[in-house]
């Protein structure tokens, strides 16, 4: 037996993945598969059943207001928290990695890590603190002789919570990538007379590229599939593609379009995740 | 008041609760109820038969509740009584327990505690079976509107028991109102622009509705819950003119609090138990309801069709609508008992409690609320031509989007 498997490694190879592999073709696969074809459907609005007759209708309301919009909002502010993390990550990244002492890069790297200890809703709740009217925010500005900005519940408070909360997200890929970039190259760029900026540009940005690919994926698609945050912070004109899909199930029984916009954040991922492949992001993940 | 307590609303992921958080049933607000369902629509559990007396209790009761509905404080009472012991499964939203309730609570749950916009939704889907009320003799002295209400008695069945319910009252700012405001329109005001805020809650059409039902009689609109298309329409366009002037539609009870508690907002659509923690609290605030009426809910315990453990839910029934009970929970979270002998108990727990909750109001009271319950297709006036919740919920996505 033992002999048999040696020899024949391929099917050495199909036993011991059949197992994880069925399961994600059974368990994953098909429920996905069984939800992408509910959108096919339609609901029957006296007995409030699902009618299995194949049309397009959920898709084309998908184009119908207010939908753009609040796709529009919730990639808009998906990728504008990217950016974010991203400006934010580098120099902190560049710190940790190639300044900071051990000891230092330590105390740095648990700073960062920390916060994911905590319970999400503990810190969406501790900005709501601070960002309401009257909150820290406030009452330092005013503090200052500034006005107060009362930004609680409104989308730029949703901006700065989420980039918030997926920030250690986009650091620890960055500083992954740092920290592989070897002395050498920043010598041989600085004796070839190239100053901070130009090395910054040519030889720091372009190797740390597949690490801000591979964290712009966490914090991209963590906010493109958040729905509690838009709840918590969001103001009046806050929906996100995930609070239409919670409203439209249970109580109202609409899968069918639930399911249709259950389509859109998934082909979106799949656009960013080939965009992200080309950058080499899989590589720093 | 000072021992209505908050219920822990921050802690819990589920308790996203979408505005339905707390709440519960409905009825047309008629002192009959029970009438004949819509037409065209049975209830598929209608002739399940129904036990004639309590056997034995089971040991275990599977409880699908609203946050704090099964606290320690009435259910312990309980478990020692009976041997049933409780399980409780909080729901943030109607919608979720819709979800949990599904095909008929699959074998594993009992009863649920579900309010009026998700009645109707359950007793059609089948999810929810008849039970014999003189099993639960407390009904009788329930006010006469509770008793058999359309949202949880259809033909003459009854697929559970009322528990307890709340209008959906103005509540405003002090400082900013030195005279109460009497009227709705008072939320849809341009002078309060930034200043407003309503439940995020797709029912909230119903509000409108209700609204215009005075303000614009020539709509014809009757019952807030059963709209036309052209009742329904103007319904959402008032909503749509609100919409620039809202500051926040509250998803969680604890975020009109705070959005008071701050003066975030001055002007809005509210709970009581809401008021009375910002009483608590010294803002300055208080409530009425205007001279157009108000929505309110009402919660029932409803029957699972597949439940597993009846003797322990009829006893459960029996011990829930009894004064006792009904007092310690009305008192706990602010809310108005359906059984009427509640009331010298409430005052024995709060003082004053009894009439701050109205749970001795005359019935003219009562009359101004019109209950949730569940929208459909079909009117109860034998039409077909109303708009069901699916679409209240796509309306109020473009509302809100």
């Amino acid at each position: 037996m033992n002999n048999a498997l040696w020899r024949r490694a391929w099917l050495r190879a199909t036993l011991t993945l059949s197992p994880p592999l069925a399961w994600f073709l059974v368990v994953y696969l098909a429920s996905l598969v069984v939800m992408l074809v509910t959108a096919f459907w339609t609901l029957n609005d006296f007995t409030n059943q699902l009618v299995q007759s194949w049309n397009l209708q959920n898709f084309r309301d998908l184009f119908s207001e207010p939908y753009p919009h609040i796709i529009g909002r919730t990639v808009g502010l998906a990728a504008l928290v990217t950016v974010t993390d991203i400006v934010i990550a580098l120099p902190f990244a560049y710190y940790m990695a190639r300044v900071a002492t051990p000891r230092t890069r330590n105390l740095l790297f648990a700073a960062v890590l920390l916060p994911l200890w905590a319970s999400y809703l503990a810190r969406v709740y501790a900005w709501i603190v601070i960002l309401q009217k009257g909150g820290t925010l406030d009452w330092s500005f005013s503090k200052l002789g500034l006005g107060a900005p009362d930004i609680g519940y409104s989308n730029t408070a949703l901006w700065i919570v989420f980039s918030y909360i997926w920030l250690p997200y986009m650091i620890i890929p960055v500083f992954g990538a740092m920290e592989r970039i070897p002395n050498s190259l920043l010598e041989a760029s600085a004796d070839l007379g190239a100053r901070g900026a130009r090395t910054t540009w040519r030889v720091i940005l372009p190797l740390v590229l597949p690490g801000i690919a591979a964290g712009s994926i966490f914090t991209f698609s963590l906010t493109l599939g958040d729905f509690i945050t838009p709840v918590l912070v969001g103001g009046a004109r806050s929906k996100f593609i995930g609070n239409v899909i919670y409203d439209n199930i249970g109580l109202a029984g609409n899968l069918p379009f639930a399911a249709a916009l259950a389509v859109v954040p998934i082909v979106i991922m799949i656009v960013y995740l080939s965009g992200a492949r080309l950058l080499g992001a899989f590589r720093e993940l | 008041m000072r021992r209505f307590r908050t219920t822990g609303v921050a802690a819990s992921a589920l308790l996203l609760a979408v505005a339905v958080a707390a709440c519960g049933s409905s009825s047309s607000g008629s002192s009959s109820g029970g009438g004949g369902g819509p037409s065209g629509l049975t209830a598929p559990t209608a002739d399940l038969p129904v036990p004639t007396s309590i056997g034995t209790g089971e040991g275990q009761l599977n409880l699908i509740a609203w946050e704090g509905y099964t606290q320690p404080l009435w259910v312990k009472p309980f478990e020692q009584k009976t041997g049933c012991q409780v399980r409780a499964k909080y729901a943030g939203s109607s919608s979720e327990m819709v979800s949990l309730l599904a095909d008929g609570g699959g074998g594993q749950y009992d009863m649920v505690s579900a309010s009026g916009d998700a009645d109707l939704r359950l007793i059609y889907a089948g999810d929810v079976r008849p039970i014999n009320p003189d099993l639960v003799p407390q009904i009788k002295n329930f006010h006469s509107f509770l008793q058999a209400p359309a949202f949880n008695t259809i033909d003459g069945k009854h697929y559970g028991t009322s528990l307890q319910f709340g209008p959906n009252v103005l509540l405003y700012n002090t400082d900013d109102f030195s005279t109460a405001p009497t009227s709705w329109s008072t939320i849809y005001d341009k002078k309060y622009s930034g200043k407003i805020s309503v439940p995020d809650n797709p029912i909230q059409i119903a509000d409108a509705a209700l609204y215009l039902s005075k303000t614009q009689p020539d709509l014809g609109i009757t019952d807030p819950y059963e709209l036309t298309q052209p009742q329904f329409d103007a319904s959402v366009n008032l909503l749509k003119q609100q919409q620039p002037l809202v500051k926040k539609y509250w998803g969680l009870a604890s975020q009109e609090v705070s959005l008071f508690k701050t003066g975030s907002a001055t002007i809005g659509a509210a709970w009581p138990y809401q008021t009375s923690l910002l009483l608590d609290a010294k803002a300055p605030v208080a409530d009425t309801i205007p001279k157009e009426g108000a929505t309110g809910w009402a919660d029932s315990w409803l029957m699972a069709t597949k439940a597993p453990h009846t003797n322990c839910a009829y006893m459960w029934m029996d011990y829930i609508t009894s004064p006792k009970a009904q007092a310690l929970q009305a008192t706990w979270y602010g809310e108005t008992p359906a059984n009427k002998l509640a009331c010298p108990i409430m005052d024995k727990l709060v003082k004053g409690s009894c009439s701050v909750l109205h749970a001795n109001a005359p019935q003219a009271y009562y009359d101004t609320i019109k209950f949730w319950k569940t929208p459909l297709a079909q009117c109860g006036n034998g039409q077909n031509n109303c708009v069901p919740y699916s679409k209240w919920t796509t309306a109020w996505t473009t509302i809100t989007g």
